[in-house]
């Protein structure tokens, strides 16, 4: 069979080698191209933290980072995601520190059965570095302007890619909120 | 999910190469379209070009004032782009008002252009769909239509196209650069998309070997006056009943320059061409916007669930064109 990653000039079907780089450690694997990320991680590196709720990204338990961006994994096929930092929830904390999204979740109650949790967290700490770059999001009343009010209806808008079917939002906007005001003291 | 073939296509030419030469190839960028397509086997490719690596992911500034936007620039960099905000905020507002967060950050400009319809009809395997199979029927002319098209449908498909960026472009006379075999060409964008007639199955009149590779936004000064309004079941995370985004300049009271397009409400992004023309010229009051709305739906046709997008199109109109005029260049 042929390479994936011969300058497109030829065709991978069957299994292909695929090298992710997932919290800082390279995982070598072969793999059908067909198989997504979600899968990837799930079914053949063993990190099972990244949740498959809907497969067809209507839910975001699957988000991941990957740069430092959110997204889906279940629409990511592995083999698309070469030569990219993943990280998922197993790889947020620093060693046994907790992430500050993690404790707050803990404090406020930020879940109930905590199958969403995973993909809530890795959304949030994408969705602290986008309002941070001053990013706008769909209810910013001044699109122009970089300097956003972190409001509740923002939190709420920006967040709307993850559903918890516990109904947990109350407590997840306030760990959310929680993170920030403690890292905007800092 | 069927298993393919996968390549990367690291620049436009080997791409269009690639596709020419293999059967039954498709191009794939973010994947958010396509993979969950793939997955319900509605779309079966047998070779997938991934076209993420190629260098066009750039927003750049034109000479003469008019911005190129690359087919690889993704939906969220697009939406937070400087320039845009400022002298487009309505593209920047039909981008945020679609999807997810995560969703945006896969998506591309060229497979938002091409995404496929959220017809229930032709994700149903079981159901008959004249688009995903031609000459089985259609389920949705008598079924639950109420996300269905009032403008421009046929006796053979009533889907919508699903895009809200698509909306902002066509009020913004963009223009798609696309390359095929051996040959360039720019499609303005309300030619790009087509009405479904008896061929539903061709969404757009871009060819299979061609690729988009950019999207150019003329210079459009009085577009900083313009906005996106977006209608339905949910506040976030839902696709449009109805939408409507426009450009607004007043003088003295009267309408000098105007666009609108609406989304939602056909197999395209539809300009509003009727209503710009009662518009143009005439006096910005509330009396005009009402009666440019109601020419541009004189043509509408409900079905039995999606009547009431007739009238919720009307008044999204007024309402979009009464804040532009309010606000007037304020923005
Ligand atoms: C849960 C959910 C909610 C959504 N909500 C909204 C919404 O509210 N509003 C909205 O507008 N959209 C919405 N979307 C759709 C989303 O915007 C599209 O899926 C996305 O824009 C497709 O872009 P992509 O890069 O992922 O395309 P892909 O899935 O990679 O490709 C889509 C198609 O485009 C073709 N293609 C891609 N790039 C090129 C190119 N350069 N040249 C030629 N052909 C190309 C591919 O061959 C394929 O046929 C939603 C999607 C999901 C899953
Ligand atoms: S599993 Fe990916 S969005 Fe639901
Ligand atoms: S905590 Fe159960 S789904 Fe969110």
């Amino acid at each position: 069979m042929s390479e994936t990653n011969s300058g497109g000039r030829e065709f991978a079907d069957r299994t292909v080698p695929v090298i992710l780089q997932i919290n800082g450690i390279k995982h070598e694997l072969q793999l059908e191209p067909r198989v997504s990320l979600l899968d990837a991680l799930r079914e053949y590196v063993g990190l099972t933290g990244t949740k498959k709720g809907c497969n067809q990204g209507a839910c975001g338990a699957c988000t991941v980072l990957v740069d430092n961006e959110r997204i889906n994994s279940c629409f990511a096929l592995a083999v698309q995601y070469q030569d990219r930092e993943i990280t998922t929830i197993e790889g947020v904390a620093h060693s046994d520190q907790l992430h500050a999204l993690q404790a707050a979740f803990i404090e406020c109650d930020g879940f109930q059965c905590g199958y969403c949790t995973p993909g809530q967290i890795c959304s949030a700490i994408a969705m602290f570095e986008e309002f941070k770059q001053g990013a706008p999001s769909a209810v910013t009343e001044h699109l122009a302007e970089t300097e956003i009010e972190f409001s509740e209806a923002e939190i709420k808008e920006r967040m709307s890619g993850n559903l918890c079917r516990c109904g947990a939002y109350v407590g997840i906007v306030e760990a959310i909120r929680e993170a920030f005001d403690k890292e905007a003291a800092r | 999910m069927k298993n393919f073939a996968y390549a990367r296509a690291q620049d436009a030419d080997t791409a269009v190469q690639l596709i020419t030469q293999n059967q039954n190839a498709k191009f794939l960028s973010g994947g958010t379209n396509l993979v969950d397509l793939m997955r319900e086997n509605i779309e079966q490719p047998d070779h997938l070009i991934d076209v993420t690596g190629l260098p066009l992911a750039q927003v750049e500034e034109l000479p003469g004032g008019g911005v190129s936007i690359g087919a690889l620039v993704r939906n969220s960099h697009l939406a937070a782009n400087q320039i845009i905000r400022e002298r487009y905020p309505v593209l920047s507002q039909a981008i945020l008002m679609g999807a997810s967060a995560q969703i945006r950050n896969m998506a591309t400009t060229g497979g938002n252009l091409m995404q496929r319809t959220r017809c229930y009809y032709f994700y149903d395997t079981d159901a008959r769909c004249n688009k995903r199979e031609p000459g089985t029927g259609c389920d949705a002319l008598e079924g639950f239509n109420r996300i269905h098209a009032i403008l421009g449908a046929s006796d053979d498909c009533i889907a919508t196209h699903p895009s809200d960026m698509c909306v902002a472009l066509a009020a913004l006379d963009a223009t798609v650069h696309v390359t095929g075999t051996g040959v360039e060409r720019t499609i303005p964008i309300v030619e790009f998309h087509r009405l479904p007639e008896d061929t539903p199955q061709i969404d757009t009149n871009l060819q299979p070997d061609e690729l988009i590779t950019s999207v150019e936004l003329p210079a459009l000064p009085f577009a900083r006056n313009s906005m996106y309004r977006k209608v339905r079941d949910r506040a976030s995370y839902a696709f449009a009943l109805v939408s409507v985004a426009a450009a607004l300049e007043v003088e003295d009271g009267t309408i000098k320059n105007v666009r609108l397009a609406l989304g939602g409400v056909a197999h395209k992004p539809w300009r509003a061409t009727e209503a710009e023309k009662v518009l143009t010229g005439a006096k910005a009051d509330e009396e005009i916007f009402k009666r440019a709305a109601a020419e541009e739906l004189k043509a509408a046709r409900g079905y039995k669930h999606n009547s009431f997008k007739i009238e919720l199109a009307e008044r999204t109109i007024v309402s979009v064109l009464k804040t532009l005029a309010s606000e007037g260049g304020a923005r």
